[in-house]
């Protein structure tokens, strides 16, 4: 991937145009709303945020913010336990996979797992980096069941292993087919497939 | 020969689908069948596959949109809404208040016509051939409203960054209006006709059991898990676009069984009348229909997941933007695929007559599942 650097012009985008639109008289254009504040924790959130540190101390979690979502990296070998811990932590109780997605950084890959706690309404985005050369991550499954065919649409797409999944086999593409055509260093479209 | 082992049965294999009428779509699931029971079944996916998630990496934001059309198939108009909405998050672009209007508007009627589909091969997966031609007379005047407004009555591509594409035709407030009786004097008819039928009562009661616990295990969401008895609605709990301005109920069902999952169908479509009429109160007569967005789309350098209520469940977007004009990564988290998950447990025990009926009760779209 081309490292791209976020462009100071673009961050400052929504301020240039709510002076433009100050300036703007041609009474053609549409009166532009104003811009809205800048999306971030709710209360939720950043009670989560400050919550996080204590029942994840063991795991050496790194705890960012991405726009409203808690975002919580831990290595692969402690990811179990980490899970295990959201869990089943009476303060925490993530006991709702929402979405579990791989993306592909080409230096390395990344497991992302939406969580949600019905008891305490908050959210959560874990992450888990894997390597290119044996991409591998242990299997959920036991600790959220609905990680089953996302686990397996992983392995599909992108060639991430989830050692310890119950029912590893193909789901998505046919049996035979070679390659993984998530990854980006998969040709878009001069591949042959018949 | 003991007489055990005279009796003993063999399993049979039987393969249904992927060409399977009732399996709605191209879905082919294997059943390991003892006489008329089901001991196992593997569900077999993937026969749609057209790797929209890929194909999204190399797509504009704003042609993308039609990626979107052809996933859920059946509420089209939701699902634009997941892509745009993860969008416009991650730019913190504010929508016109009226843009937001005319789209829950689509979006309930969207809703009221996918379940009304749902509601009609429900019927036909019964046996019943009658609630089909309910369903469809309902649905025809919603795809007649959409095509009115779109131009085109699946695929719309009417949803934009910021905005919507064009102004909607000048009566869309009068035609919806006028639309809005008829539909609720069909959902009454068809209420009447199917929901308390003994015939179709006995076939569904009972059958597909899902407790609320095993639902969240494997994922379950929208109008399936509510039949469970957990009152998640995305709607509700996390408002997005202005679902926080209307007043509406949840249904929850009490045995999470086919016909509960039927029934939360057929009340979320009153409900979505109840938004639709409330949405058209409030709505500013006039005033902008798009954001001014300059040039191509370029979210921001970050990530954004968003979640919006999809007549199937929980549909979410995990987008991942590196500055450019096209997504570096983009994960759509299907309902259909979720909910297909818990169509094992829900089988074992019953009978091969019920299958097709705890199918369709799941009412999956094979597009989304198969993306």
């Amino acid at each position: 991937m081309e490292e791209v650097t976020p462009q100071p012009d673009q961050e400052s985008t929504p301020s240039q145009e709510a002076s433009s639109q100050e300036s703007a008289t041609a009474p053609a254009r549409a009166p532009r709303q104003p811009a809205p504040p800048p999306i971030g924790l709710d209360g939720r959130g950043e009670a989560l945020k400050a919550l996080l540190p204590g029942p994840l101390a063991p795991f050496e979690p790194e705890v960012d913010t991405a726009l409203d979502e808690v975002v919580v990296t831990v290595a692969s070998e402690r990811l179990l336990d980490a899970c295990a811990t959201l869990r089943s932590d009476p303060s925490l109780s993530f006991d709702y996979l929402r979405c579990l997605s791989v993306v592909d950084y080409e230096d390395r890959f990344q497991v992302v797992y939406h969580l949600w706690s019905r008891e305490h309404r908050h959210k959560l985005t874990l992450k888990v980096d894997t390597t290119v050369e044996s991409p591998s991550v242990p299997s959920v499954t036991g600790v959220w069941r609905g990680a089953d065919w996302f686990e397996r649409e992983g392995y599909d797409l992108f060639g991430v292993e989830f050692p310890g999944h119950p029912d590893p086999r193909v789901l998505i593409l046919y049996e035979e087919f070679e390659g993984f055509p998530g990854r980006k260093s998969f040709p878009f479209h001069d591949y042959q497939e018949w | 020969m003991t007489e055990a082992q005279r009796l003993e049965s063999v399993d049979i294999l039987v393969n249904m689908g992927p060409q399977h009428p009732s399996t709605h779509g191209v879905f082919r699931m294997v059943l390991w069948v003892d006489g008329e029971r089901i001991v196992d079944c593997d569900p077999h996916i993937g026969y749609l596959h057209r790797g929209s998630e890929k194909l999204s990496e190399g797509e504009l934001y704003s042609q993308i949109i039609t990626l979107f059309d052809r996933l859920d198939y059946i509420g089209n108009f939701n699902t634009e809404l997941a892509f745009v909405g993860a969008v416009e998050k991650l730019m913190n672009l504010a929508v016109p208040e009226r843009a937001e209007y005319i789209r829950v508007i689509l979006c309930e009627l969207n809703r009221i016509s996918s379940h009304m589909l749902f509601y009609g091969t429900m019927g036909l997966d019964a046996g019943a051939m009658t609630p089909i031609m309910y369903g469809f007379r309902e649905r025809e005047r919603i795809q007649n409203l959409f095509e009115a407004v779109t131009g085109a009555r699946m695929m719309h591509n009417y949803f934009r960054i910021g905005g919507l594409r064009e102004e909607p035709p000048d009566d869309f407030v009068a035609r919806v209006r006028g639309v809005l009786p008829a539909i609720e004097q069909g959902i009454e008819e068809g209420d009447r006709l199917l929901t308390y039928n003994e015939v179709f009562l006995a076939r569904s009661r009972g059958i597909g059991v899902l407790s609320g616990q095993e639902a969240l295990d494997y994922g379950l969401t929208g109008p399936s898990l509510r039949a469970s008895g957990i009152p998640d609605d995305i709607r509700a709990i996390e408002p997005y676009s202005i679902y926080d301005r209307f007043d509406f109920d949840i249904p929850i069902g009490e045995n999470g069984d086919t016909w509960d999952r039927y029934a939360m169908r057929v009340e979320e479509m009153r409900q979505s009348v109840k938004i639709v009429k409330q949405a058209l109160e409030q709505m500013p007569e006039s005033g902008p229909i798009k954001a001014q967005v300059r040039g191509i789309p370029r979210p921001p350098k970050g990530e954004a997941y968003f979640r919006a209520e999809n007549p199937r469940g929980e549909i979410g977007v995990y987008l991942v933007s590196d500055g450019g004009d096209k997504p570096y990564r983009l994960k759509i988290r299907p309902p259909s695929f979720a909910n297909l998950q818990a169509l094992r447990p829900m089988l074992r025990n019953t009978y091969v007559a019920d299958a097709v009926m705890v199918l369709g009760s799941l009412d999956i779209v094979l597009g989304e599942v198969d993306r």
